[in-house]
This record gives structure tokens, C-alpha cells and sequence, in this order.
């Protein structure tokens, strides 16, 4: 049986953020992922905020990782190449009467430890933010708030990690988990491996793992959250990312514009049994209508390109669940927002209590600098130029809407960590993720995956599992 | 590097644009596609029913297209394929394009005249806010087009097909064809957005059901669809609770509206026309940027390619006037041209009686579906033309031919009129 010192479950952005800081180190690690990619869950769809971390309350594990998660961003973002930009947030009142709940947001930031906050009159915060409701009457702004890719984020750190040596297995099921004299028997749907050390990233399904192996049990729930994406030609109307102070009238709706210049509206949060409901809603898709409108005037709304939902991780306690919670399991459960912001944080807090635990040395030859896929549209013209003589696969744009080339493309597929299915290119590339929603690239985009991994293309698959495209062929030899 | 005309797409606009510009005396016309072949979406439409105006004959897509790729290359007309228009700017007056691909890299050049015909790409269920999950099997109906048509493979078994338009159509007879079963077309509207002589020949005659004033308002599955949920609307096009009816199927066909592509004319700050959603042109189809001239379905979405043809033929041979000096600046002697009734839009928006030919075809669309019908062109309110239309419907062009002689000078607005006959 192959025999690992840490086991990492699930390739969302906190297990990649774990794999990558254990990657630091010399040992031998494996990250298992049940479905076909990295980030497919709770990562995927997200408000896609690195929060200031104002939000927490103090001395919790949300409120420290955050802040940390954040302060660490920016350094890391530029270590991974993935766009990040703090583009400040406002924290928007609606009701003079609530103020004080303004106010006392300050002051837990200020005690959390955040930088760059601002109290603002409505004014004020119309002459920095336009579009405005009438309605706003004050807002917190906090400088350090940011937008990131966290497709971007999950599979930057995710490569990073396996640049360093780290092996990930995709379409992988942990089925039990076993506590040996030395670690820990790991079954899964394709055999089992032995580790000193198991890590349970498993999003919405944490719960699941934690309570097989621990006597204090966790409840996650499900928590949907429900989102409109805006085109780009929207993403200009707003410039922070407008949050709403939760209060009278709930928790309120988000506005902001995204790292690539869509607009992005969400979430709602309704509790959900099933751990797979992505489902939208034509109740949800009216609340985020309604609530947007009182923060946000004239919301484009009738530039939606896409709607969809993600699962946040909602524990009962409220909080974080990190650390080891029983002999060798590390849990990194309940991370629901802000996990996105914090995930670079627990990966460093966590991989550092496993390698102290394991005794792991530090290693000499960690590489931290990873670089993605070329983004050929944001180079200036020359660099363009320059890059498409190299590989004049640059030059041929198979994605029209986002100037999406097939050398890029190729890239993604031919990653260390290349994609598999139309979703994993769109996530790597944004081939597909424009105007038009793939309407004229997945022809081509499937082509070019049949034929770089030397596949029938009854075999190229949205995303994991039984998510084939085409069905049968009608034409040519094989038909049937 | 500066060029007479550059034509932005080598589908059918722009294939006749070149030939005209050619014919009429421009030297050096230029292609720029993005695709590896010329001819555009006609290469997957193998379908029938193309050419029988400009031909008087039925041709499939491919057929019409080859006549106008074999009559570009008789005239010498180069095109670059794989080649994708990035930026159409204005510099110091002058148009400039740029554009890459895989053979000539980055190439930014002046343009004497632009032609925009980059046509137009379907609207995507993202857009409808269709509730539901986000499986595999939910196309656009050209997407599904293509796969069978081009790549040889049937998208899925059990179909349901949202929209009417002729896309959705032809596609309901093809995927029946190929052995698919097609439930039903649901369409939002009272009304068809396609043409009657589609519903006739690839719904009616295959007895597939076409539900009007109805919608998807549920899909389901998680990996593949595995159903969709279709309900009534009420007026206000709001799904009535109640008349919910699950259809199980593998696939959704979006057949629900064409968008013109014209993220190329806004960069260059060309003005767009929310009516639809194409560049507001003048009688020479010069669109607000002098030297940039639009047809085809990027100026306006068309029912037929033989119209789309004539209009870039006109197109082309404005910018060949243009660039040889002969059409003279937009003038001031602009006759506002809009649409009355039930008329939607009007194409062009401005005449000039001096620039315009001895006549000029004006084409829009209607609003609703109007029986026992008449258009007039009522010229300062004196009406100028009036013709009995029995049947107009919103998923087929009309037209109205002005004439020359009609304009004296001083003219304030035309009015393109469409409704019942009183």
C-alpha cells in the first residue's frame, strides 16, 4: 500500500492552500479530490472577495484568518500570477436608526486589526461611489477589501503544490478512514493509502469525514447562495464592492465588479439539504433584483450573462473548525465565508501544526514562483506580437468574447495540473465564460481536448462524472 | 500597411460586401476571418431554402455561400482566414484595424473604409435567468447546429427546444432526423419568432408540438439535464402557477434571440441603436463614423440571406464611392426616417435625398402579428406610398421602397408606417 506522511481531502482553495504550505517541506504528500478538477465545490462559486476582515467577530478563528489570509494576499497573488486588486469595499447603511451597527462594525474591525478603515457620511460615500442608493446614509470603508479569481486562486496554489511535489488524485472518493498504529488507512473508490496524517478539506461534506474518526461531532449545512453575473459592458458601475449593513432588512446583497470586469451580484443564503443543490431559483434570482436595487442604483440587470449558486460550508458553532481533532486529523472544517480570504492563512497555520507534529523539515529547493496561463488580451500590443511569433498558437482566438487564443488553451490543457473537461479549460482560460456563454467556442474548445488528449469526443465531459456533451456520432467510420 | 477597404467577417455580409466594392471599382479589398473558411454560419446551415430570391432557386448554405467565395476569388479578392479583428480604433483621422492570427501575428493597419459585417451570436440561457441547475445539455440551438452538422454528432436524444426562432426550428427537424425525439418548442410570445414556412415544414410536418406563451421555468440534473419544466404566461409574460408540466429529456435547445456583435463599432464609438441593437446607419448604410459602413446581421438581425446579400452589396459599393471621393460627406440634407404603428425599427434611420440612389429599400420588422395589414411611407405627413400587406409577422422583414423623386429639399421626417388597414 502506498504509504503518504499527509493526506489532503479535497482540492478546494483550502486544501490546495494547505498542500502548497506543506509543500515547504520534505515529505510525501497526496491531496484526493472527488470530483474531476480542482475547486469544483464551494471554490468555484463564491463572491470572489478577499474581505478586509472588519467582519468577524474578535478572537475567533474566522476573524485571525481573515485579517492574516488578507495581509498575505497581495504577496501571494504575485507569487502564483493570478490578478488580484484591492479595490476597497464600502459597507453601505440604509437606515439612519442603524448607524450605531456602522459604527460598532468599525470598532470590531479596528479590534480585529484591520488597516485603512474610514467612516463615512452618505455624501462622502456617493462622491467616491456614484451610483449609490439615495438611501445610503453612512458607510465603513475599508481600503484593503480586494476582488480575486478564485478559480485562479484555487489552481495557482493547487499547481504550486504540485510543482513542489505534491500528487493529486482527481475523481477520487475517500470511502472510510481507519486509525493504524502509524497514522491512518484511507479507503477510497480506487483502493486505499496509508497516511501519517489526514487533513479534511472537504467543504460541505466535512462534517461527513470529521464525524467518522471524532467523538465531538460537527454540523455543517449546506448554505446556498445564489449569484447574477453581469457583461462586462456593466462592470464599470460600480468601482468598490458594495456590501449593505446587515440590519432591519437581513443580511443584504453584495454588488461589486470582478477581477476581470464583469459585475457581480449575490448571494442569498437559504439552507439546503443536499450538498450538490446548485440549483438557481426564481425566488432567489428576485431577491437579488430586490436587494441589489436598495444599495446599488440602476443595476444593469438586464446584462446578466449567467446565474449560479455555490454551497457555503455553515457549521453550527459559527466559526472555523482547525486543528488537530483527533490523534493525526486535521481538520479544516465549517469554512464558509470569509474561507476564500483565509484559505493562504489556514494553509499556513495547519501545515505548520502537521509539521511539527511529523517532525517535517523545512526544504531547501521550494519553489514558490509559479506562473498560469498567459493572458494574451492584457498584454500591450508589442508583447503580443512577440508572443504569437514564438507560438503562433497566440494568434489563433478560438473564445471571441474574451480573446480566448488556442495556444492558451493549449497551455491549460497542457498545465501541470491541465484541464480535463470544458469547465476546468473555461476556469484556467475564461474561453467560454463571455457574452455568449461558449456558445461558439465548445465546439472547438472539445476539439482541441479530443485531440490533445487523444479522446473520441463522446468522451469530452462539461465537468466530472456523466457530464458528456455530445451522445453519439452520426457520421464517419465509427458511427453508431 | 494601409488598405482601400477592410471588410471585418467573410460570412455572406461580407462576401458580397467585397464583391460589390469590388465590381464598383475599389482596388484593394481585403477579408479579415475569423474562422479557417469563408461563408460564416451558412456553412453549417445544410439545409435548403437559401438563394431564392437572388437565384431563383433553392440552394443549402454551403451551395449559396460557394457562389459567392468562387465569384471573390474570380475577382482576385484576398482574404485572411483565422484572423481575428482586436481593436478598430481612429487615429489622427484615420480608421485603423488590428487584428491577429496565427500566420501573420499582430498586424495593425489604416483603413481607407471599414465594413462591418461581423453578424451576430445567439442569445445564451445566462441571459433568460432561467432557474434550475447548470448540467451538460443545454445548447444554443446553433451550437447544436454545428455539432451535428459540422462535427458529425448528436448532441443528445430527448429533446426540448426553447425559443422559435428559425434556428430552433431547423434544428427541431434536423435532431428528429438524425433519430432525436423533439417533445415540444416552447416560445415566450403569442407569437412565432421564426419563419411561418419553418413551422410548417420542420415542426407541423413532424408533429412536434409548438407551445406559444409558454417557458421553460425549471431544468434539472446535476451532471446531465435529466428534465425541464415548462409553465403557461400570463400577459405580462409571467410563468401562470398551475400550469407546470415536467418533460423529461437529455437536452434544452435555446433558440431565443440573436444579438448583434458589435463590441468592434462600439470600440470605435460607432452609434448603436437600442431598437436593434445594431449601428444607426444612413441611406448609404454609413454608420456615425464616416467610412465605417455596417449590413448584414450585425446591423440588423435578417430572416433571409438574400437579403442580407443585397444589403451588402450596397454597402460595399458605398464604401467603394467613398473611398474614391464620390459620396461626399454625410450632408446636411439628412431626412429623419422612423418607424410608426407597428413598425419596430427602421433601417436606415436618416436619408439623405442627395446622397441616396434613385431608389432606396428601407427593411423592419413589425411588433406584433398584424392581419389584414398595410404599409405606408408618409413623407411629412403627406403619404407617399401605400401597400396591402395581408399577414406581418415579427419573425419576417418587411420593406418599403422610397423614391428619389419624392424629396424636393427641406424634408423633415419619414415616416415608415405599419398596421391594420383601416
Amino acid at each position: 500500500m502506498e504509504r503518504y506522511d499527509v493526506a489532503v481531502i479535497g482540492a478546494g482553495v483550502t486544501g490546495s492552500a494547505v498542500a502548497r504550505e506543506l509543500s515547504r517541506r520534505a515529505g510525501r504528500f497526496i491531496v484526493l479530490e472527488r470530483t474531476s478538477d480542482v475547486g469544483e465545490g464551494t471554490s468555484k462559486a463564491n463572491s470572489a472577495i478577499v474581505h478586509a476582515g472588519f467582519d468577524a467577530m474578535p478572537g475567533t478563528l474566522k476573524a485571525r484568518m481573515n485579517v492574516r489570509g488578507s495581509q498575505m494576499m497581495p504577496a501571494l497573488a504575485a507569487e502564483l500570477d493570478i490578478p488580484f486588486k484591492q479595490n476597497g469595499a464600502l459597507v453601505v447603511c440604509l437606515n439612519p436608526e442603524e448607524l450605531p451597527q456602522l459604527e460598532a462594525l468599525y470598532q470590531r474591525g479596528i479590534e480585529n486589526g484591520v488597516q485603512g478603515l474610514e467612516l463615512l457620511s452618505g455624501e462622502e460615500a456617493r462622491r467616491r461611489e456614484p451610483n449609490l442608493s439615495e438611501q445610503v446614509c453612512g458607510a465603513l470603508y475599508a481600503a484593503t477589501s480586494g476582488i480575486i479569481c478564485p478559480f485562479a486562486l484555487t489552481l495557482g496554489l493547487a499547481e504550486s503544490a504540485a510543482k513542489n511535489g505534491v500528487e493529486f488524485r482527481f475523481d477520487t472518493r475517500v470511502t472510510g478512514l481507519e486509525k493504524t498504529e502509524t497514522g491512518w488507512r484511507i479507503e477510497t473508490e480506487h483502493g486505499p493509502l496509508e497516511a501519517s496524517a489526514v487533513v479534511n478539506a472537504a467543504g460541505v461534506f466535512a462534517d461527513g469525514l470529521h464525524n467518522l474518526v471524532c467523538a465531538k461531532k460537527l454540523h455543517i449545512t449546506p448554505r446556498k447562495g445564489e449569484y447574477m453575473l453581469l457583461d462586462k459592458t456593466a462592470g464599470q458601475h460600480v468601482a468598490h464592492t458594495v456590501f449593505q449593513l446587515p440590519g432591519r432588512l437581513g443580511k443584504g446583497v453584495l454588488v461589486s465588479p470582478t477581477i476581470h470586469g464583469n459585475l457581480l451580484v449575490g448571494p442569498t443564503a437559504t439552507d439546503v439539504e443536499d450538498g450538490e443543490d446548485l440549483a438557481v431559483t426564481a425566488a432567489g434570482l428576485a431577491e437579488l433584483e430586490e436587494k441589489s436595487a436598495l444599495a446599488v442604483q440602476r443595476v444593469p440587470l438586464r446584462q446578466v450573462i449567467t446565474s449560479f449558486a455555490g454551497l457555503r460550508a455553515h457549521e453550527a458553532g459559527d466559526d472555523f473548525v482547525l486543528g488537530e481533532t483527533a490523534e493525526g486529523f486535521f481538520d479544516a472544517a465549517g469554512i464558509e465565508s470569509p474561507g476564500l480570504s483565509s484559505a493562504p492563512a489556514i494553509g499556513e497555520y495547519l501545515a505548520g501544526l502537521i509539521a511539527q507534529k511529523l517532525g517535517l523539515a523545512d526544504k531547501k529547493d521550494f519553489d514558490p514562483i509559479r506562473r498560469g496561463v498567459p493572458r494574451l488580451a492584457e498584454l500591450p500590443p508589442a508583447e503580443r506580437a512577440e508572443k504569437i511569433r514564438e507560438n503562433p498558437a497566440y494568434g489563433a482566438i478560438v473564445c471571441r468574447c474574451e480573446q480566448i487564443s488556442e495556444g492558451e488553451i493549449l497551455d491549460a490543457i497542457h498545465g501541470i495540473l491541465g484541464a480535463r473537461t470544458l469547465d476546468g479549460v473555461k476556469r484556467r482560460t475564461r474561453a467560454g465564460m463571455g457574452r455568449c456563454q461558449a456558445g461558439f467556442c465548445s465546439p472547438r474548445v472539445m476539439e482541441l481536448l479530443a485531440r490533445e488528449l487523444h479522446m473520441d469526443l463522446r468522451d469530452v465531459r462539461k465537468n466530472g462524472g456523466g457530464s458528456a456533451i455530445v451522445v453519439e456520432k452520426i457520421r464517419g467510420e465509427d458511427a453508431q | 500597411m494601409k488598405r482601400e477597404i477592410v471588410i471585418i467577417g467573410g460570412g455572406p455580409a461580407g462576401l458580397a460586401a467585397a464583391i460589390a466594392a469590388k465590381e464598383a471599382g475599389a482596388q484593394d479589398v481585403l477579408i479579415l476571418e475569423r474562422e479557417q473558411e469563408l461563408g460564416g454560419i451558412l456553412n453549417q446551415c445544410i439545409h435548403n431554402g437559401f438563394g431564392l430570391h437572388t437565384f431563383k432557386e433553392e440552394l443549402t448554405g454551403p451551395e449559396y455561400a460557394a457562389r459567392y467565395i468562387e465569384r471573390a476569388k474570380a475577382l482576385n479578392i484576398p482574404a485572411l482566414l483565422g484572423a481575428t479583428v482586436i481593436d478598430l480604433g481612429r487615429e489622427n483621422g484615420a480608421l485603423t484595424v488590428t487584428f491577429v492570427s496565427r500566420s501573420e501575428g499582430l498586424v495593425r493597419m489604416e483603413a481607407g473604409a471599414v465594413v462591418l459585417c461581423m453578424g451576430c451570436r445567439e442569445r445564451p440561457r445566462g441571459a433568460l435567468n432561467t432557474p434550475g441547475t447548470r448540467p451538460a445539455g443545454i445548447f444554443s440551438a446553433g451550437t447544436a447546429q454545428r455539432l451535428v452538422n459540422r462535427e458529425g454528432y448528436l448532441p443528445g436524444r430527448e429533446v426540448v427546444i426553447l425559443g422559435s426562432g428559425d434556428i430552433g426550428l431547423i434544428m427541431a427537424r434536423r435532431m428528429t432526423l438524425e433519430g432525436a425525439k423533439v417533445k415540444c418548442v416552447a416560445e415566450l410570445q403569442p407569437y412565432s419568432g421564426g419563419l411561418k414556412r419553418n413551422i410548417v415544414q420542420c415542426l407541423d410536418d413532424y408533429g412536434i408540438p409548438l407551445k406559444l406563451s409558454h417557458t421553460v421555468v425549471d431544468i434539472r440534473g446535476k451532471e446531465r439535464v435529466e428534465g425541464v419544466t415548462i409553465a403557461a404566461v400570463d400577459d405580462h409574460l409571467k410563468p401562470i402557477p398551475g400550469t407546470e408540466e415536467d418533460i423529461p429529456c437529455d437536452t434544452l435547445l435555446l433558440s431565443v434571440g440573436l444579438i448583434p456583435e458589435n463590441e468592434l463599432s462600439r470600440q470605435v464609438g460607432v452609434e448603436i441603436s437600442p431598437a436593434t441593437n445594431g449601428p444607426a446607419v444612413n441611406e448609404s448604410l454609413e454608420t456615425s463614423i464616416p467610412g465605417v459602413f455596417a449590413c448584414g446581421n450585425v446591423l440588423h438581425v435578417h430572416d433571409l440571406v438574400d437579403y442580407v446579400s443585397e444589403e451588402a452589396a450596397q454597402a460595399g459599393r458605398n464604401a467603394a464611392r467613398f473611398v474614391a471621393g464620390e459620396i461626399g460627406s454625410a450632408s446636411d440634407d439628412s431626412v429623419k426616417l422612423i418607424p410608426g404603428g407597428m413598425a419596430r425599427y427602421t433601417v436606415p434611420v436618416s436619408v439623405s435625398p442627395r446622397r441616396m440612389a434613385e431608389q432606396l429599400t428601407v427593411r423592419f420588422r413589425v411588433k406584433d402579428t398584424v392581419r389584414g395589414g398595410v404599409i405606408r411611407v408618409l413623407v411629412d405627413g403627406e403619404e407617399k406610398l401605400r401597400r396591402r400587406r395581408p399577414v406581418m409577422a415579427p419573425g419576417e422583414m418587411e420593406q418599403a421602397v422610397l423614391k428619389k423623386e419624392w424629396f424636393a429639399g427641406g424634408e423633415k421626417q419619414i415616416e415608415i408606417w405599419a398596421g391594420k388597414e383601416e
